[in-house]
């Protein structure tokens, strides 16, 4: 995307839920499985929503979205679970077992609730943002902050990565976008 | 009152080549003695999650039956799935969920509301339109045919006591090589 485009939040230190939205699409994402979060409510979800592809799943809890991910991603199929950090943290087991030891390409977008922008997530003044690397660190999860435009091109080949060596990757989205 | 196995084996005789079978804990291990395929999907700690694991093959593949077999113990760590599963509407899964009022592969204790709560009443309240319950194996027998005919979703509670002793060797169910195997033969065909 050239400087001077009208996507919102592409020139501006922002981030466009629109290029996200983009790049989903382009990593073959066939199904969004999502609680609604905060974080990218807005800019992510409600777009999607509003769109026929790829198909929205909505679900009762988080842990739902990492097994239908999983059985989506046997049969050839490209899930996208879309998160709060929380659910995350209260998915860990699911994920533990489905996602690292089994071995699968569940792959997770997570917003993070409460982060400051411009803020790592490991010195963010919230313990609830603060731990989240640490523990993905010692799950030993592949994980990229999605935090200003220009991370946003990391999004295709950490989902395409995943599916390529059948592992779990989270995608922490740092600021809300627009 | 029913006894697991026999239910299962009048399930198996309906079951063909093509349909994927998710069955969990106590049930999975009849189930691998009573229809051994390499298209029995078995998912990890299941932790309530089958019925999940089914909506996402039965989403991927709309041109297979998915059968879970439940239990449930298992369902009410669960219980969104209802509502999950009744709004995403794949017509080609059957939820079926083995009611035996007790969490047996981990020491036979009741689940909570044994006895009160109604499995297919939660099924029905989530949104279910298809929804069964049987105690009497020769009704189950004459009905069971036509209901994995039926469009999905479709629940179904049997009640059931255990089929007895069980040797539970959890390397049948998790190992790799039967993640593969069912990987192969789901692309297969």
């Amino acid at each position: 995307m050239s400087a001077g485009s009208s996507v919102a939040g592409e020139t501006t230190g922002g981030l466009s839920g629109e290029s996200i939205i983009r790049e989903i699409k382009n990593s073959r994402i066939g199904f969004v499985v999502s609680v609604p979060d905060i974080t990218t409510s807005e800019g992510l979800l409600r777009p999607l929503a509003a769109q026929s592809e790829p198909r929205l799943v909505r679900i009762c809890k988080e842990d739902e979205g990492v097994a239908i991910c999983a059985g989506l991603a046997y049969t050839g199929q490209r899930g996208l679970l879309l998160i709060q950090q929380t659910g995350l943290l209260d998915s860990i087991n699911a994920v533990r077992g489905i996602a690292v030891e089994y071995s699968l390409p569940i792959c997770m977008m997570v917003g993070l609730l409460q982060k400051e922008p411009g803020v790592p997530p490991r010195q963010s003044k919230s313990y609830g943002v603060r731990i989240v690397e640490p523990i993905l660190d010692a799950m030993g999860i592949a994980y990229h902050e999605i935090e200003q435009q220009a991370d946003v091109a990391k999004i295709r080949p950490a989902i395409d990565g995943a599916f390529a060596q059948s592992k779990p990757v989270v995608l922490l989205i740092g600021q809300t976008p627009s | 009152m029913m006894k697991r196995d026999d239910c299962l084996r009048v399930i198996a005789r309906h079951v063909t080549d093509k349909d994927i079978v998710a069955p969990v804990y106590s049930t999975a291990f009849d189930w691998i003695d009573i229809r051994p395929s390499a298209l029995n999907y078995f998912a990890h700690g299941a932790m309530g999650l089958a019925s999940s694991h089914a909506l996402g093959l039965a989403l991927g593949r709309p041109d297979k039956r998915v059968i879970v077999l439940d239990g449930d113990g298992s369902l009410l760590m669960n219980l969104g799935t209802l509502v999950t599963v009744a709004e995403a509407a794949p017509k080609n899964l059957f939820h079926f969920v083995c009611e035996n009022g007790t969490y047996e592969a981990n020491g036979g204790h009741p689940i909570p509301g044994r006895g009160t709560v109604s499995f297919a009443g939660l099924a029905r309240a989530a949104g279910h339109k298809n929804v069964y319950e049987f105690s009497d194996l020769k009704i189950f027998e004459q009905q069971v045919g036509a209901i994995l005919s039926e469009p999905g979703p479709v629940f179904v509670c049997l009640k059931i006591v255990s089929s007895g002793d069980q040797e539970r060797d959890y390397t049948r169910l998790h190992g790799a090589p039967v993640r593969k195997a069912f990987k192969d033969a789901l692309d297969a065909g």
